[in-house]
C-alpha cells in the first residue's frame, strides 16, 4: 500500500501540481501583503503622531471606571482590559500588524474558498485524469485490488491536503515575517464566542495565544479543505470529465457562500454541507448563517457528508465498467 | 496442468436490453498467437476487456491458468500483460519511471527484470525521456515490455500494430511470433485486418455482431476460402476448359476467377495450355476480410 500511494504522489509531483498551488500561494499572498502594508500606512498617517501607548492606555483607564457599573458586561471588560494591558506590556501595537496577525487574518479569509479550492486543483482528476488519460486500464488490470487502487489514491488525498495547508502556512509565515516583522506569537486573542438564543454569549470568552489561536485555525482549514477534497474525489469517479467536476464542485463552495447570507429562515438547510464550511466564524465569534449551529455541529455534518461521498466513491468505483 | 492458459465459457454482456456479446467460448493453449478477427464493432474490443477485468460479464467463466477473473482477480492478473486499445503510459514521467510505477503493482519485479524488459524491446537510449516525447512505435514498444514485466502466461494485445509503420508492423510481427515459440506464451490479438491476422496467428476466431462465427487454423480458413483469378487468352475457350475442370465463380472480360486447389492448380494450367490457350497470369487471391464475412454469414453485410 505504501508503494501504490508513492507511485500517486509521483504522479502528482510529475504533474507539477504542488509547484502550481505553490506559485499561486505566494502571488496572492505578496498582493495581500501589499495591501495590508499600504493599509497600516494610511492609518498611520491619518492617526497623525499620537502615541498609541497613550491611546491604549487612556482606552484602559476608561473600561476601568466603567467596570463598577457594567453588570453582565463586566467579564467581558475585564478580558479586554486584560489584552490591552498585554499589548502595553509587551510593547505590540494592535494596529500594526506582526506576521502572526496577518497569518490569522489572511487564514480566516481563505479557509472557506481559497484553501479548498487549492486542494480541489490535486482532487478533481486524481481519477477523471486517468480516465482521459486511459492509464486507467492499465491501472486495473494489474494483480491490485480495484478498491486498493482507490485507497491508495485517497490517502494520497489525504497527504496532498496536508501538503497544501503547510505550504500555505509556510509561505505565508515567510512573507508576512519578512513583510511585518516576526513578532506578536504570544499575543492574546478573543475566542470562545457562542450565540444563543439569537444573542451573542459572551460568558466562554477566553484569551489564548496568538499562535495557540493559529494552530487551530489550520485544524480546521485543514478539515474544511479535506471535507472539499474529499467531495471533488467522488466528483473525479462519476464524472468523465475534471473540467465538469471542477465547475460542479465551484458551484457548490460559491452557492454555500450565497445561501449562507440568504437561509436564516430555512432551517433544514443547515444540513448542506456547504453551508457548514464557515467554521472560521465560530472562532472569531460572527454569529452562523442558521440559528442553534455551533463549531460541533458543523464539524458533524461535514463529516457525515465526508463518509457518504467515500462510500459512494468505493461503491461506484469497484463496480464500473471501463470502456 | 494442462496447457489451457486461457478458457472462456459462455461469456456474455448484456447493456440494458441489447446483447453485446451472445455466449463465447473458447480456449488457448500454451505458445499459441491467436488471433481475434473482426470489422469495427463486432465486440472485440468488449470481449477483451471482459477478459482483462475492465467490463464485468454478465454472464460465463473467465479463466486465466485456471484462475477464475471473478473470484482470485488478483491471481488471475498476476499471470496477464495486457495492452488495451493504445498503449496509453503517463506522458509526464520518464519511460523508467512509468515501469516502476507498474513495477511496483506486481509482486517480487526486480531492477534486473525491468532492465531486461527494456533491453528486449530496444528501448534502452530512451528510457530516461518523458514518454511525451516518445513516436507512437516507442510508446508501443513502452506498453509491451510493461505487459511483459510480471513474466505472464497470457499476453492480450488489442490492435497490436495500429498506428505503426510498415517496419514497425513487421517488427511488432516478429516480436510476438517470438514470443510464443520461443517463451512459449499465449498471446491473443485482436485486429480488423485479415491479412494482419494471417501472417501472426496459429488460429483465429471470426466475430461478428457480438458472436464467434468460426474458429479454426489460419490455413483451414483461408485454404477454404482461397481464390484464384486467371488471366487468359483467348478467354471464351480459357472459360469453357476450366468450367470442365473445376467451378468458375465469376468472370469478367478480363478474367476468370476459380477457386484455389494447391494441388490441382499446375494440373489446370497445363490443361489449358495444351488446349492453346495463353495463361498470361495467374494470381492466388486472399479473400478480403469483407468476402470472408458475406461468406461466412451468408450475405449478411458487415454493418
Amino acid at each position: 500500500m505504501i508503494n501504490l500511494v508513492h507511485n500517486e504522489m509521483m504522479k502528482l509531483l510529475g504533474k507539477r501540481r504542488f509547484l502550481i498551488i505553490g506559485i499561486i500561494i505566494v502571488v496572492l499572498l505578496a498582493l495581500f501583503a501589499y495591501a495590508q502594508a499600504r493599509q497600516s500606512e494610511a492609518v498611520k498617517e491619518r492617526l497623525g503622531e499620537v502615541d498609541w501607548r497613550t491611546e491604549l492606555q487612556q482606552q484602559i483607564v476608561d473600561w476601568q471606571n466603567r467596570l463598577s457599573s457594567a453588570g453582565q458586561w463586566r467579564e467581558q471588560l475585564e478580558i479586554q482590559i486584560d489584552q490591552y494591558q498585554y499589548y502595553l506590556d509587551h510593547d505590540v501595537n494592535p494596529s500594526e500588524p506582526g506576521a502572526p496577525s496577518f497569518m490569522r487574518g489572511f487564514t480566516e479569509n481563505s479557509a472557506e474558498l481559497f484553501l479548498p479550492l487549492l486542494v480541489m486543483i490535486v482532487a478533481v482528476d486524481l481519477v477523471s485524469s486517468e480516465r482521459s488519460m486511459g492509464t486507467i486500464k492499465l491501472l486495473l488490470t494489474r494483480p491490485v485490488s480495484r478498491s486498493a487502487v482507490l485507497l491508495s489514491k485517497y490517502i494520497a488525498l489525504v497527504l496532498s491536503v496536508s501538503i497544501v495547508i503547510f505550504l500555505f502556512a509556510l509561505l505565508s509565515y515567510l512573507i508576512s515575517a519578512l513583510m511585518f516583522g516576526n513578532k506578536g506569537w504570544t499575543a492574546p486573542v478573543l475566542t470562545g464566542f457562542e450565540v444563543r438564543g439569537g444573542e451573542l454569549d459572551a460568558s466562554g470568552v477566553r484569551l489564548v495565544s496568538q499562535w495557540q489561536y493559529l494552530l487551530q485555525q489550520f485544524g480546521l482549514a485543514w478539515f474544511i479543505s479535506l471535507v472539499v477534497g474529499t467531495l471533488s474525489f467522488m466528483l473525479s469517479i462519476l464524472m468523465r470529465s475534471s473540467a465538469a467536476g471542477m465547475g460542479t464542485m465551484l458551484a457548490c463552495l460559491i452557492s454555500g457562500a450565497i445561501l449562507s447570507n440568504m437561509v436564516s429562515s430555512w432551517d433544514s438547510a443547515k444540513y448542506l454541507f456547504m453551508v457548514n464550511l464557515g467554521l472560521m466564524d465560530y472562532m472569531s465569534g460572527s454569529p452562523p448563517p442558521i440559528e442553534g449551529m455551533t463549531l460541533g455541529f458543523s464539524l458533524t455534518v461535514l463529516a457525515v457528508w465526508m463518509a457518504a461521498a467515500l462510500a459512494a466513491s468505493f461503491a461506484v468505483f469497484t463496480r464500473k465498467d471501463i470502456y | 496442468m494442462s496447457d489451457v492458459t486461457l478458457s472462456v465459457r459462455g461469456l456474455r454482456k448484456v447493456i440494458g436490453r441489447r446483447v453485446i456479446i451472445k455466449d463465447l467460448s473458447f480456449e488457448l493453449t500454451r505458445g499459441e498467437v491467436f488471433g481475434f478477427l473482426g470489422p469495427n464493432g463486432a465486440g472485440k474490443t468488449t470481449t477483451i476487456r471482459m477478459l482483462v477485468g475492465l467490463i464485468k460479464p454478465t454472464a460465463g467463466t473467465i479463466r486465466i491458468c485456471g484462475l477464475d477473473i471473478a473470484r482470485q482477480f488478483t491471481k488471475a492478473m498476476s499471470r496477464m500483460g495486457c495492452i488495451v486499445e493504445n498503449p496509453e503510459l503517463y506522458p509526464f514521467l520518464s519511460g523508467m519511471d512509468n515501469l516502476r510505477h507498474f513495477a511496483v503493482m506486481l509482486r517480487g519485479i526486480t531492477r534486473e527484470r525491468i532492465d531486461e524488459v527494456v533491453r528486449l524491446v530496444g528501448l534502452e537510449e530512451r528510457i530516461g525521456d518523458k514518454v511525451g516525447t516518445y513516436s507512437l512505435g516507442m510508446r508501443q514498444r513502452l506498453g509491451i515490455a510493461q505487459a511483459l514485466l510480471g513474466k505472464p502466461d497470457v499476453l492480450i494485445l488489442d490492435e497490436p500494430t495500429n498506428g505503426l509503420d510498415p517496419s514497425g508492423i513487421r517488427e511488432m510481427r516478429a516480436f510476438i511470433r517470438s514470443l510464443a515459440e520461443k517463451e512459449g506464451l499465449t498471446v491473443l490479438v485482436s485486429s480488423h485486418l485479415l491479412h494482419e491476422i494471417q501472417l501472426m496467428c496459429d488460429r483465429v476466431a471470426i466475430m461478428a455482431k457480438g458472436e464467434i462465427i468460426r474458429v479454426d487454423t489460419v490455413q483451414e480458413l483461408l485454404a477454404s476460402e482461397e481464390r484464384m483469378v486467371w488471366r487468359l487468352r483467348p478467354l471464351p475457350l480459357g472459360r469453357l476448359i476450366l468450367s470442365d475442370l473445376t467451378e468458375v465463380l465469376s468472370a469478367d472480360e478480363v478474367t476468370v476467377t476459380t477457386v484455389y486447389s494447391e494441388r490441382h492448380a499446375g494440373e489446370w494450367s497445363r490443361r489449358l495450355i495444351e488446349a492453346g490457350v495463353s495463361v498470361m497470369e495467374m494470381n492466388r487471391k486472399l479473400p478480403a476480410l469483407e468476402d470472408l464475412f458475406l461468406e461466412l454469414t451468408g450475405g449478411e453485410s458487415i454493418d
